[in-house]
């Protein structure tokens, strides 16, 4: 499966994701985090079940990466709460950071993807995907290293790449490598920051069907993006952030059909 | 060849040999321990708290702004001073420190303070993203420093790590006068009993000069695998 540069078109004859009923998988309440005095959350919450694909969309500064970033504890949030799988992890103003150990749960089952890739350097291919399920799961070698040829696969790059080292990849090929780090670790839910804005433009197409893919395949997975057309055709919920709170939330519906003015203004100013 | 150099050494040779023994067992040792000091200071110096912050602050400004002679001296002598002290108020046993434990720390304790700089500057090269993705994927604190930080601020340290080496390595040169025999003094003597200064001062600086241009070998190579994977070196 080699995954080429689609027009954005193409994703407008793919079957609308619908809003899933199954157990709750993951739980965020009242998520509150401000640096010094600027208040950047002011209480964001979301209820994800399994097989939801859920698109964070705002303007910049509206709060929606620092929302993502919190729940892996990337930022350590003020206030709320992050329920996993009928885990809890309470934070209270003035609470330090969760025990490691707790956090290191959270986090391996959370796999992130970021904006800028964030591929380790020094690492090849095979070495950045194999890394975290070696040294944080513990699987043996030889499996994470079937696993990541597995998944090398699955997001369309070819068995050479394995060896490569990424600053030889182009963008897109990176953010594929990038998704296929996330998928090893075998997460529940995965974590999509922003996973096309670094990208040029002829290179999103690529990595956005990668992402449908997997939306296809039932996984869990938030995603922060400025990508509407995609957000509208995988996402079985969409929340619009403003101003560090959800302002309008709901299917994808809403982006058809936005009922708050400050939607409908976002959305005008972005699709032209 | 051998026969020229065995006569020109007039009997020297093992001397030499073993000050130069000396002036690397130094040298390493130093580095070592400077190496350790300047990981410590570094992270104090990036570490968030001004409690760990101040003291690395003011070891780096000090150190660098003394004549390494002058500390010499001062650590040396006043070490042995400072520990007379101590073993008399314990009731102990005089203690003499041996001039190479002494110069080994205070080697290290100087060249440490031009690490810190070193290795601090070297971290802070190394791309926020790098270890924002290492957490992101649950590895610890030492899992991040060994797997993720510490390969990929190699790359940057290298070059002032290979200069501050070199100074180092020089520098043992100094402790000849706190009395060990390192290759300096063992030349020196040699000079002086055969009144052949010019001589036996030059093979001395060979002897440096070889040293400096292997070592010079392995920090090359050393940067050659630390650039792995970094395109421009490549191309």
């Amino acid at each position: 499966m080699t995954a080429t540069a689609l027009p954005l078109s193409t994703f407008a004859q793919a079957p609308r994701a619908h809003a899933h009923t199954g157990a709750i998988k993951l739980s965020v309440e009242g998520l509150h985090k401000h640096y010094g005095e600027h208040q950047v959350l002011k209480g964001v919450s979301l209820q994800a079940r399994k097989g939801d694909v859920i698109s964070l969309i705002g303007a910049s500064g509206s709060g929606k990466s620092t929302f993502l970033r919190c729940i892996n504890f990337l930022e350590q949030p003020n206030a709320g709460s992050i329920t996993l799988d009928g885990q809890t992890l309470e934070i209270h103003p003035g609470t330090r950071t969760p025990p490691p150990a707790q956090l290191q749960n959270l986090r391996t089952r959370l796999a992130m993807v970021f904006q800028h890739f964030n591929l380790w350097s020094h690492l090849t291919v095979l070495e950045n995907i194999c890394l975290a399920p070696r040294k944080v799961l513990g699987i043996s070698a030889s499996e994470a290293e079937a696993r990541a040829r597995k998944y090398l696969d699955k997001v369309g790059l070819p068995a050479r790449a394995a060896e490569q080292y990424p600053a030889f990849l182009s963008g897109g090929q990176q953010q594929r490598v990038a998704i296929a780090r996330a998928l090893a670790m075998e997460p529940e839910i995965i974590l999509f920051d922003e996973p096309t804005s670094a990208l040029d433009p002829e290179l999103v197409g690529e990595v956005l069907k990668v992402i449908q893919t997997l939306a296809e395949e039932g996984r869990t997975m938030l995603m922060v993006t400025h990508e509407m057309g995609f957000a509208r055709q995988v996402s079985s919920q969409v929340l619009f952030l403003h101003q560090g709170l959800v302002e309008e939330s709901g299917s994808a519906e809403i982006l058809d059909r936005p009922q708050s003015e400050r939607l409908r203004q976002f959305l005008s100013n972005r699709l032209k | 060849m051998n026969d020229l150099l065995s006569h020109g050494l007039q009997g020297f040779g093992p001397l030499l040999a073993q000050g130069t023994w000396m002036t690397l067992k130094l040298a390493l040792l130093s580095l070592a321990l400077s190496l350790a000091l300047g990981l410590i200071g570094a992270s104090a110096k990036l570490s968030r708290s001004r409690l760990l912050r101040l003291p690395a602050t003011l070891y780096t400004t000090l150190i660098r702004s003394v004549p390494d002679l002058v500390l010499i001296l001062l650590i040396f002598y006043s070490m042995q001073i400072w520990l007379n002290d101590l073993t008399e108020m314990l009731g102990w046993n005089y203690v003499e420190i041996d001039p190479f434990s002494a110069g080994v720390v205070t080697l290290g304790f100087i060249y440490g303070a031009y690490f810190t700089e070193n290795l601090r500057g070297a971290i802070l090269s190394v791309p926020a993203g790098q270890l924002e993705a290492a957490t992101a994927y649950g590895l610890s604190r030492a899992q991040r420093f060994r797997l993720v930080l510490f390969p990929q601020l190699m790359r940057f340290a290298l070059p002032g790590l290979g200069n501050n080496w070199l100074v180092l390595l020089k520098s043992t040169a100094l402790v000849s006068i706190i009395g060990l025999a390192d290759l300096v003094k063992a030349a020196q003597n040699a000079g002086k009993t055969t009144n052949d200064m010019l001589f036996f001062l030059c093979l001395a600086g060979l002897v440096y000069l070889v040293i400096t241009t292997l070592s010079n070998r392995l920090l090359k190579h050393l940067e050659r695998r630390y650039n792995t994977g970094i395109k421009e070196l490549a191309r």
